[in-house]
C-alpha cells in the first residue's frame, strides 16, 4: 500500500484548472470597470451594462468546465 | 412523498452515512407515479406551468385599465416593462426593436420566474436547472434569430452575412467562412443553453452542499467541533441563497440581452 493514497475523481482537479482562466478574465473585466469609473464617474451606467455581458461570456467558460467535470467525472 | 422534500432527496436517505449531493439529485420522480400516462408530469413541468400562468396573469392584469396617473400596481408593471424595453431591447436592437418586444418580455419574465423557483421556499429547485428546459429555450431563440435574418436578407443573403464579415480578403475565405459558421450558427445556441442551465445547476448544487453537509455535521457529526462547523455552514447557506437570488436575476437578464444581440446581428445591414 502506498503511503499517501488519494481516491476520488480527476474531474475535480480538471475543473480547478479550468476555473483559473475565467477567474483571471472576470477579474480583468471588473478591474477595468473600476478604473473607468474612477476616471469618469458619469459613464458608470454604460460601462456596467457592457461589463455584465462580458462577465457572462467569460463566466460561461467556468460554467462549461463544471458541466464537463460532471460529464467526465465518472471516467 | 410530499412536494417539500422532492428537491432535497438526500435528506430522506440520511442516517446511513453521508451522501454527497450529485447530478442524480436533479432527476426527480414523476408527481403521480401510479398513473402511466402522466409519467412526463414531474416537478419541473408543474413549476413551468405555474410560472407560465403567473407571467400571463401579471402582464394581462398590468395591461388592463391603465390610467394617466398610475396606481402603485400599474407603476410596478410600467417599471418592469420599461426595463426590458429600454435597457434590453432598444439599447441592443436599435430603431426596429418594437417588433420583438413581446417576445423579449415573455422570454425574460418566463426565465426569471423559473429561475426564482430556486429560492422560493416551497419548491427550492429552479426549473432551468434541468438541461432540457434550457435547451428548449435556446432552441427557440436559435429558430427566431435565424428566421428573422432569412426573412430580411433571403436564405443565401443571410448565410453570406452570417458567415463572411465584410472586408475579408478572398484568399482568407476558406478559413473565415467555416470559423464564422461554427461560431455564429452552431456555438451560439449551445453556449446560450449551457450558460443558463449550468449556472442554475451549479447554484442549486452549492445550496445542497451547504445545507445537507451542514445538517449532517450538525446532527451526526460526532464531535463538538463538527457540530459547530455544521451550524456555521447552515447559517452561511443563507448568504448562498442571497448569491443565488442575484445570479438568478442576472442570468435571466443575460439570456434576454444575448437574444437581443443575436437578433440585431441577424438584422444588421452591411457596414
Amino acid at each position: 500500500m502506498s503511503p499517501l493514497e488519494l481516491t476520488g475523481s480527476l474531474g475535480i482537479v480538471g475543473y480547478g484548472l479550468a476555473a483559473i482562466g475565467p477567474g483571471i478574465g472576470v477579474g480583468l473585466i471588473f478591474a477595468s470597470v473600476i478604473q473607468g469609473t474612477a476616471r469618469q464617474p458619469e459613464a458608470r451606467g454604460a460601462m456596467m451594462g457592457t461589463a455584465w455581458i462580458g462577465f457572462a461570456v467569460t463566466e460561461a467558460l467556468a460554467i462549461i468546465g463544471i458541466a464537463l467535470a460532471f460529464v467526465f467525472g465518472g471516467l | 412523498m410530499s412536494l417539500l422534500t422532492l428537491g432535497l432527496l438526500p435528506l430522506e436517505t440520511g442516517g446511513e452515512g453521508y451522501h454527497p449531493p450529485s447530478a442524480d439529485d436533479f432527476n426527480v420522480p414523476p408527481l403521480f407515479p401510479d398513473v402511466p400516462w402522466l409519467a412526463w408530469f414531474d416537478k419541473y413541468m408543474l413549476m413551468a406551468i405555474v410560472a407560465t400562468l403567473l407571467v400571463l396573469i401579471f402582464w394581462v392584469s398590468m395591461a388592463r385599465k391603465n390610467k394617466l396617473v398610475p396606481s402603485k400596481g400599474q407603476y410596478l408593471g410600467e417599471t418592469a416593462y420599461f426595463f426590458v424595453r429600454n435597457s434590453i431591447a432598444r439599447d441592443n436592437i436599435g430603431h426596429d426593436y418594437r417588433r420583438f418586444l413581446p417576445w423579449l418580455i415573455a422570454l425574460f419574465s418566463f426565465i426569471l420566474v423559473n429561475n426564482l423557483w430556486g429560492i422560493f421556499p416551497l419548491t427550492l429547485l429552479p426549473t432551468t436547472s434541468h438541461s432540457g428546459w434550457a435547451y428548449g429555450l435556446a432552441g427557440m431563440v436559435w429558430i427566431v434569430y435565424n428566421a428573422v435574418g432569412i426573412g430580411k436578407h433571403g436564405f443565401f443573403g443571410y448565410l453570406r452575412r452570417a458567415t463572411l464579415p465584410s472586408g475579408v480578403p478572398v484568399f482568407m475565405w476558406w478559413l473565415i467562412i467555416p470559423l464564422e459558421f461554427f461560431s455564429n450558427i452552431i456555438v451560439r445556441p449551445i453556449t446560450l443553453a449551457l450558460r443558463l442551465f449550468a449556472n442554475m445547476f451549479a447554484g442549486h448544487l452549492l445550496v445542497l452542499v451547504f445545507v445537507l453537509g451542514g445538517e449532517y455535521l450538525l446532527l451526526h457529526g460526532g464531535s463538538i467541533v463538527n457540530n459547530v462547523a455544521g451550524g456555521v455552514s447552515l447559517v452561511f447557506s443563507m448568504a448562498i441563497f442571497g448569491l443565488e437570488l442575484f445570479v438568478q436575476c442576472l442570468q435571466a437578464f443575460i439570456f434576454t440581452v444575448l437574444t437581443a444581440v443575436y437578433l440585431s446581428s441577424s438584422l444588421a445591414e452591411e457596414h
